[in-house]
């Protein structure tokens, strides 16, 4: 396949970036997305250009460090997948590919089109987990949990965190990621506990890192690479109300 | 320096551990927070460890190269953990968990430490359910078990085919819950370049900040290694593409002892390789071998038609396809331990009857477990590693059979450590696949999860206590230190040296390269004269490097090259290594097959006269051979018998 | 966190926004129902437009409806300022926009919420011009007599007005649009509000679907009927 690829080159987060076109021969349909990236670079550095950042790391599709905005959808034109397993027997022989950087400000590109995404950390810090300590819980079996939970707990947990549902909401929201995790956690007896804290706290730091709001167009959904569902997001908007009306009189 | 003194507590096996506890010295909690520790890595091993630490009240700073610490290439880890919980009813004990270990590592690990693993094995379920892992449970409500290689007993707990996520997720989870209180510092995008000692201890580390290029320098009372493995020196392996070896070569070359550098594993159910632009293999769950079933066509003619593209593999009858598997093994069949399995695969297909384009791949089989279980059970089990493979292979594993390969994926070598923990470098840790402990010379499958898990969790914040109960006196030493200065002018030299080649050469043509080498002659089979061979081969290759390897950009800023050139330099050093060690084992254990040392039956012999003992190599200075230090294996409590899984 | 001032997380601003927006719904219902009233002709018990009048002049003195006037005004306001700054947050939430953007899959309306909205504000200022503001402040209606008693006649200001094709015109384009935001507006408030069942959510995307036709599609009737019937 030949491939004309317009590519967002950005230095560094200060420098002001731009599109630059390459066009890259010969590349077979079986070859990943990254590795056609792979490619083009070998034959940068062999130009002595500087090869094209972006990030990577597992390539298969669970690690969440790939990210690229290909062609107007992030992850690119396969459902379900992340950019690493995306394959080139998606594209046809000729076509223009143009590859952005995630685009949202709680994530500033760093160089080319690698994004800073550690807004996303922050929001888990503020308290996307059950506070135990290593050491004095009670046996696993001592918590039965109904099978239909653990398996929607589970359906939520399988966020990877790559950041494709902020770059592909219109309102760069982050609630689809912020839902899941608030989700697998209120789901589970062990969760509970702590839910109402949880879930303000969440969505308190979500807000204040700059994130847009969510506005239901559940273009989230449709590119989640883990096919995480906006009930989750029902679910989170659920439990803060929940919480804003029955909670404590005031959170720390 | 009295080398190699495991520190192994006395006592009966089962006592052992309850007996260190019982005596070590612990530190008072006012004295804790006086106390610097630095976690290089935030895998199960690191973010376990450095989310522990703090919860006890010790100041930590968390080193990762990733841009977030959930992206631990722990993640990947599909199947399950182990522990010895015997929910199932069917036999399990601590002692069955520790003796298959023992036996799956070919007796080459040491009892005390693998006796410890089975024993908080059950804890680290406690505590991932705790946490809010999403374990696969039952209609009851109780936890699911599932059986895998090399055990008799369904002990594997797991989490759909992302056990490895959820227990990262988990342990991210009270790392990141440590970050917000403040108690861990954490730094994400930073590079170990070299460990800093002082008075013969480990004082702290210089960093890279990948962003930025700047070097860093960082005080430690302790450092914790938990850098993972270095499978990567293959160049195509199941590891991500940021794993590397670096953090543990810089601490070899600071003095400590490498233990079993040859150790390394084969998974035996990868995806094929397809093609040379291909950067990375793709591991598909030993879990799948719990229901399909492994195969080649019996008859050679029928498996040249089918690398032709002639045939297809549903359209071999029954009787003329070799399960070889179950042929060999009745016992085990497909579930012989991973190091037997691919050894297997790879009989086959050097023999003529592999299968696919390129001849180097068998079949993994689902056609039965469909007809008995139905395609909903078998799809409710491997949805999502069946929908991996689709989107790979691009072809469809519920009605034609997937086809798999050996890969590299996981390093039983690593750091030497005591029973603590330490690494011959006072003050140094390491944890997880960084070390060499617990596996010997072959790792059962679900158990990479718990020696993660068990080092970070309940291992290391004991012993590491016990080190520092006696440092609470020592000052936090100002980062102008002269040992400092030395290292991060060390370190600064070595990028200028890289820098400075500006050959022709790309650092990934080098990986390749070097990739090949290793995987031909230190790879799934090796001998005496292959070993040698490679050893020229890998020295042409570093003396090339240092001439002709081509960094593009500028050391400010974000380099993605020279983080590469810096790693492959290091493979090119390690690869070397593996060979020295490959060499001097003289026999066939685990995932080391010396082709001179087999059975009859082409099953791997070992020489327990000669080489029950832990090899342990001391850095002599570059080009130098290393000297090679043995750490005897004295098994007081299990038999050791040739492993049989017939 | 940083809770200075009038801080709302964005949750409390999405409940308002959908309680707000269900509640415009409800009234547009109560709208349609008085409006279609001015389509009976006379009969031999009541005129032409008398149940409108008696209705509108019910709506415009009765003491609880002006009560509940002043919370419609607040709906609507609330509405429309929480639309925009939600809005505007959201622009700011991506501050450098893709050169190539969203080609992914979402509910067709769903992306111009504002859009539509805005269109239905313009056209609520002009509508409140043509009918509201004249019954109410210019009072250059004419009355009109059932029973003995005196009403504005603003059946009649109905009728005037839609005799303008283009005036007709003008209501029925509007009108679509305002289906567009019915569409993606009511079923999105059971998501907004935590409402949402997997067995139910179809249903209610369905009624979801019906809302935003029969609406439109009821206020459509009236200039239509007055344009093309003999009124």
């Amino acid at each position: 396949m030949n491939l004309t690829l317009k590519i967002w080159r950005q230095k560094d987060a200060k420098a002001k970036g731009k599109f630059v076109t390459y066009k890259i021969n010969d590349i077979s349909p079986d070859c990943s997305f990254l590795e056609m990236l792979d490619i083009l670079n070998e034959q940068l550095v062999e130009k002595d250009e500087e090869p094209v950042a972006f990030d990577h790391d597992c390539r298969e599709g669970i690690c969440g460090t790939c990210s690229l905005y290909i062609n107007g959808r992030p992850h690119g034109p396969d459902e379900a997948v992340t950019t690493c397993q995306l394959h080139m027997r998606k594209f046809k022989d000729g076509d223009t590919i143009v590859i952005e950087p995630w685009r949202a400000k709680p994530f500033p590109v760093i160089k080319d089109l690698i994004v800073d995404r550690y807004a996303f950390d922050k929001i888990i810090q503020a308290g996307g987990y059950i506070s135990v300590n290593t050491g004095g819980v009670p046996d696993a079996n001592a918590i039965p949990v109904p099978k239909e939970k653990a398996d929607l707990s589970m359906d939520a947990a399988s966020c990877i965190g790559c950041g494709a549902c902020v770059a592909a909401c219109k309102n760069a929201s982050a609630m689809l990621f912020v839902s899941a995790k608030v989700s697998q956690l209120a789901l589970l007896p062990q969760g509970k506990t702590e839910a109402k804290r949880r879930v303000q706290k969440m969505v308190a730091k979500m807000d204040e890192l700059g994130f847009g709001n969510c506005t239901n167009t559940y273009a989230c959904e449709a590119e989640c690479p883990k096919e995480i569902s906006v009930e989750n997001i029902a679910r989170m908007n659920r439990e803060f109300l929940g919480a804003k009306i029955g909670g404590n009189k005031k959170e720390k | 320096m009295t080398k190699l003194n495991s520190k192994t507590p006395e006592g009966p096996l089962a006592e052992k551990w309850r007996n260190y506890r019982s005596n070590q010295n612990l530190v008072n909690p006012a004295n804790k927070r006086k106390l610097d520790i630095i976690v290089i890595g935030t895998g199960l091993a690191g973010a376990a460890a450095a989310a522990s630490f703090a919860e006890l009240g010790f100041n930590v700073k968390v080193f990762c190269i990733q841009d977030s610490p959930r992206r631990a290439h722990s993640i990947a880890a599909q199947g399950g953990i182990n522990a010895a919980k015997n929910y199932p009813n069917d036999g399990d004990s601590i002692y069955r968990l520790f003796y298959d270990t023992i036996k799956g590592g070919d007796y080459r690990a040491r009892e005390a430490n693998v006796y410890r693993l089975a024993e908080v094995s059950n804890n680290i379920i406690d505590q991932c359910v705790a946490q809010g892992v999403p374990f696969a449970r039952e209609y009851g409500g109780l936890l699911d078990n599932r059986s895998f290689g090399g055990a008799l007993v369904s002990r594997t707990f797991y989490a759909r085919g992302q056990t490895g996520q959820q227990l990262l997720l988990g342990a991210y989870g009270a790392l990141s819950k440590e970050i917000e209180k403040g108690s861990v510092e954490m730094y994400t995008r930073h590079e170990m370049q070299d460990i800093v000692i002082i008075e013969d201890r480990a004082r702290g580390i210089i960093a890279r900040n990948i962003i930025t290029g700047e070097l860093e320098r960082h005080f430690g009372h302790a450092v914790v290694l938990a850098t993972g493995g270095y499978g990567n020196v293959f160049f195509l392996s199941t590891n991500a593409m940021n794993s590397n070896g670096s953090a543990i070569f810089r601490a070899y070359k600071k003095g400590a002892l490498f233990g079993n550098p040859c150790f390394t594993q084969i998974h035996p159910t990868c995806i094929p390789v397809h093609g040379d632009y291909q950067s990375k293999l793709t591991l598909m769950s030993e879990s799948l071998r719990n229901d399909g079933r492994i195969w080649v066509p019996k008859n050679k003619e029928d498996a040249e038609k089918i690398q032709k593209g002639e045939l297809k593999p549903t359209e071999i009858a029954e009787e003329d396809r070799d399960y070889y598997l179950e042929r060999r093994y009745p016992a085990f069949g497909n579930l012989v331990p991973r190091d037997v399995a691919s050894r297997a695969a790879k009989e086959r297909c050097d023999a003529g009857y592999g299968v696919g384009p390129t001849g180097l791949a068998v079949y993994l089989d689902f056609e039965d477990a469909i007809n008995r279980l139905g395609r909903d059970a078998i799809e409710a089990k491997y949805g999502n590693l069946f929908q991996m493979y689709e989107k790979i292979v691009d072809e469809d594993p519920y009605t034609t059979p997937m086809m798999i390969y050996p890969a590299v994926h996981y390093t039983m070598g690593g750091l030497w450590v005591d029973y603590e923990l330490q690494t011959t470098i006072t003050g140094l840790f390491a944890a997880g696949e960084a070390n060499f402990s617990d596996h010997g010379a072959n790792r059962l499958g679900a158990s990479a999860l718990m020696q993660g898990l068990s080092d970070g969790y309940f291992v290391i914040p004991y012993t590491m206590q016990n080190y520092l109960a006696d440092q609470i006196g020592v000052k936090r030493i100002s980062t102008d230190h002269e040992a400092f200065e030395k290292a991060e002018k060390e370190s600064q030299e070595r990028i200028d040296r890289i820098m400075a080649v500006k050959g022709k050469t790309s650092v990934d043509t080098f990986h390749k390269k070097l990739g090949l080498i290793v995987w031909e002659y230190i790879g799934m089979s090796r001998n005496k004269e292959g070993l040698e061979k490679a050893i020229g081969m890998i020295r042409e290759i570093r003396e090339e490097f240092w001439k002709d390897v081509k960094i593009t950009g500028d050391i400010t800023g974000m380099n993605t090259e020279l983080e590469k050139g810096l790693r492959v330099a290091d493979y090119i050093d390690l690869a070397e290594l593996m060979a020295y060690d490959a060499l001097q084992r003289e026999e066939s254990c685990g995932g080391h097959f010396r082709e001179e040392y087999q059975t009859g039956e082409g099953e791997a012999l070992r020489n327990d006269k000669e080489f029950t003992y832990v090899s342990a190599w001391e850095y002599k200075g570059d080009g130098e051979k290393p000297e090679l230090h043995k750490e005897d294996l004295n098994f007081e409590f299990v038999e050791v018998k040739q492993r049989s899984y017939k | 966190m940083a809770r200075t001032g009038f801080y709302q997380s964005s949750l409390t601003k999405k409940y308002v926004m959908a309680l707000a927006g269900l509640f415009l719904i409800t009234f547009l219902f109560v709208h349609l129902g008085i409006n279609l009233l001015v389509l009976c002709k006379g009969s031999a018990n009541y005129e032409a437009r008398e149940l409108f009048n008696i209705a509108a002049h019910f709506m415009g003195t009765n003491v609880l409806i002006k009560i509940f006037e002043v919370v419609l005004f607040g709906g609507f306001i609330i509405h429309i300022i929480y639309g925009f700054v939600l809005q505007i947050q959201n622009w700011m939430a991506r501050p450098k926009r893709y050169k190539k953007e969203n080609f992914s899959f979402t509910s067709p309306f769903s992306k111009f919420m504002i859009h539509t909205g805005i269109i239905i504000f313009i056209f609520l200022i002009i509508h409140l011009f043509d009918f509201y503001f004249k019954a109410k402040i210019y009072g250059d209606v004419k009355e009109v007599i059932y029973d003995g008693k005196h009403y504005h006649d603003l059946g009649l200001l109905v009728i005037d007005k839609f005799q303008h094709l283009g005036f007709v015109i003008f209501y029925v384009v509007i009108l679509i649009f305002l289906g567009f935001h019915l569409h993606h507006a009511f079923q999105s408030v059971f998501q907004s509000l935590g409402l949402n069942h997997p067995r139910y959510m179809p249903v209610l995307k369905t009624i979801s679907l019906i809302i935003s036709i029969i609406l439109p599609l009821g206020f459509m009737i009236i200039p239509l009927v007055i344009y093309f019937g003999n009124y």
